[in-house]
């Protein structure tokens, strides 16, 4: 099959590989229909993540058809159509069973464990395409994937609706919808949301969902600035406003209710603490650039929550502590716990009560990533969120 | 441009990796570790007291032959990738609790090792602890072998309870080894 990998710093390539197959009990192959590439990908094609290899095939957005199923399946049949979590969750262990599958205890193969384990303290969660510390498991930016505990994980999607409209369960719907649940919004709210990109943009439309009174976004790409508004976000530009001023005075002088961080660590890569010396070497050592989660801190109310889905990987600086702990704040973070939100969003969609399709800009053939990963790092104003289709 | 694969893989054989808190046993190399899991304490015992179980999890124990009651024939990926053969008799057997075992004369190695059962306090399960410990062959320890040897039965440990947590928990073993699990493409065939 034709597949979308890895092969060094914004070296990614189209290659023929061998198709995946059955080989847990539990697992099926999925024919990929629709994928996405997602901006921590670009962590990725900066080759700012420690565990990659040559070859490894990128992505985690993705949905199709199923094609083969496992013995130890009895839910999924071939022929369902499927949207699959990017986070790979067993449904058994003890964190699975609190809900909590990004935490998942089984997903990370025992032989790729050890490394988030030094870094972090326990085992990552298993994740598709998305290094070897997340247990190097084949991403979907190809025309087939294997996809463990099927039974678990992914979601059926009635007939009739289209690839586009679903496709974003994968990852940034849930992620968009968990961060805005993690403000803990009442009726009424002002949250401030940093970074339009599309995670950002779908916190924005889920906060409103969720109750917000007023959402005010900022970025500095015109475009993205331009699509937060069309969803009824206030826009603030960072390189015209002073961002902190400007929301004290939007607020009269309260500060935003809750703030989101939809930017994570500015691409200045993972920086985990001496895990390794190649490690420190690929990623151009510094600590995760957390200027967003700073004045997240700072410009929250007092009693106020801090709500985190922007990806960070190893440790920050001068984080105002004084200032989170003398304001009486709430940090809420985590990977997106996708498999728990899926039913509820896919109703969502169904009622036609979300639009999950106005930030795509670019629909591409699969063979086309390579080009697209380039736009989409380089072109950040015009490229928004591609989605590719396999021929 | 060198020609080594380009990769930025997190190397395990790394110095970052050693553990600082290595636990002095009267072997050369030995570790304890500890994992919680989610089945009743007599459903893993009597798994494990199976002997024939083992390589169904185990990546270290490639074979068990039952000779009788306490005693089996095992072949085990040694350090350095070599097959080991050992005779393993049982020296305890304590039902759902605990079970230890030690190698007799005419093995290769020097090996024991015990497990015990617990149940949470407050009804998570079953904490689970694995000891296992190992002499060199033949008692000379170069120094780079001493090296790996205070590593290996450690990340083995690690690595056996949470094959055997997977297994017993969702009925299977994770993998994303390439090529069959995690299909791999590259230019520098």
């Amino acid at each position: 099959m034709r597949a979308l990998t890895w092969h060094g710093k914004h070296n990614v390539q189209m290659d023929t590989v061998p198709d995946p197959e059955i080989i847990n009990p539990r697992d099926a192959i999925i024919r990929i229909t629709a994928t996405a590439i997602c901006g921590s990908d670009l962590h990725l094609y900066d080759s700012y993540i420690p565990g990659m290899s040559n070859g490894d095939i990128l992505g985690h957005e993705f949905m199709g058809e199923v094609v083969d199923v496992g013995r130890g399946n009895t839910s999924l049949k071939k022929g369902d159509r499927v949207v699959v979590p990017f986070v790979i969750a067993c449904g058994q262990c003890f964190f699975c069973q609190k809900s909590l599958p990004a935490a998942c205890d089984n997903s990370n193969p025992a032989d790729k464990a050890d490394a988030s384990e030094i870094a972090f303290g326990q085992v990552m969660t298993g994740a598709f395409g998305y290094s070897h510390l997340t247990g190097g498991y084949a991403g979907g930016q190809a025309e087939y994937a294997r996809v463990p505990y099927s039974d678990y994980g992914p979601i059926k999607i009635p007939d009739g609706v289209e690839d586009e409209k679903v496709l974003f369960l994968s990852d940034i719907f849930p992620t968009g919808w968990m961060a805005a649940e993690n403000c803990q919004i009442e009726r009424g709210d002002t949250v401030a949301v940093w970074g339009c990109g599309p995670v950002g943009l779908f916190a924005i439309k889920c906060a409103f969902l969720q109750g917000a009174g007023r959402v005010i976004a900022i970025d500095h790409h015109p475009n993205r600035l331009a699509l937060a508004r069309a969803n009824g976000a206030e826009v603030l530009n960072y390189h015209e406003v002073r961002v902190r001023e400007a929301l004290q005075e939007m607020t009269a002088g309260l500060g935003p209710d809750s703030c989101i961080d939809a930017v994570g660590m500015e691409s200045h890569g993972f920086s985990p603490d001496n895990i390794v010396d190649a490690v420190k070497t690929s990623t151009r050592m510094g600590t995760d650039r957390a200027h967003v989660l700073r004045e997240t801190i700072m410009a929250v109310r007092k009693g106020g929550t801090v709500s985190v889905p922007g990806v960070y990987g190893g440790f920050a600086d001068k984080v105002p502590v004084g200032a989170f702990m003398q304001k009486g704040l709430t940090l809420k973070t985590g990977q997106t716990h996708v498999q728990r939100y899926l039913p509820a969003l896919l109703e969502m969609i169904l009622d036609g009560r979300i639009d999950t399709t106005d930030l795509i800009s670019h629909r591409l053939p699969l063979e086309q990533a390579p080009e697209a990963y380039r736009n989409f790092k380089e072109n950040q104003n015009e490229w928004t969120k591609v989605v590719l289709h396999p021929e | 441009m060198t020609d080594r694969p380009i990769s930025t893989d997190a190397d395990v054989d790394s110095s970052a990796f050693r553990d600082s808190d290595l636990h002095e046993g009267r072997h050369a190399a030995d570790s304890l570790r500890a994992i919680l899991i989610r089945r009743p304490r007599s459903a893993l015992y009597n798994y494990w007291r199976d002997l024939l179980n083992l390589p169904v999890f185990s990546e270290t124990v490639k074979s068990v032959e039952v000779l009788d009651a306490t005693h089996s024939r095992w072949v085990v990926e040694g350090p350095g990738g070599k097959d080991v053969a050992l005779t393993s008799v049982v020296t305890e057997d304590l039902a759902d609790r605990r079970i230890a075992w030690t190698s007799t004369q005419g093995s290769d190695v020097d090996h024991e090792g015990w497990i015990e059962f617990r149940d949470h306090p407050f009804g998570r399960g079953t904490e689970v602890r694995l000891f296992i410990s190992y002499d060199p062959p033949g008692g000379v320890v170069g120094k780079a072998i001493a090296k790996v040897m205070q590593r290996e039965p450690r990340l083995q440990a690690r690595r056996e309870l949470r094959r055997f947590k997977q297994l017993m928990e969702t009925g299977e073993i994770s993998t994303s080894r390439a090529p069959d699990a995690a299909p791999r493409g590259s230019r520098h065939l």
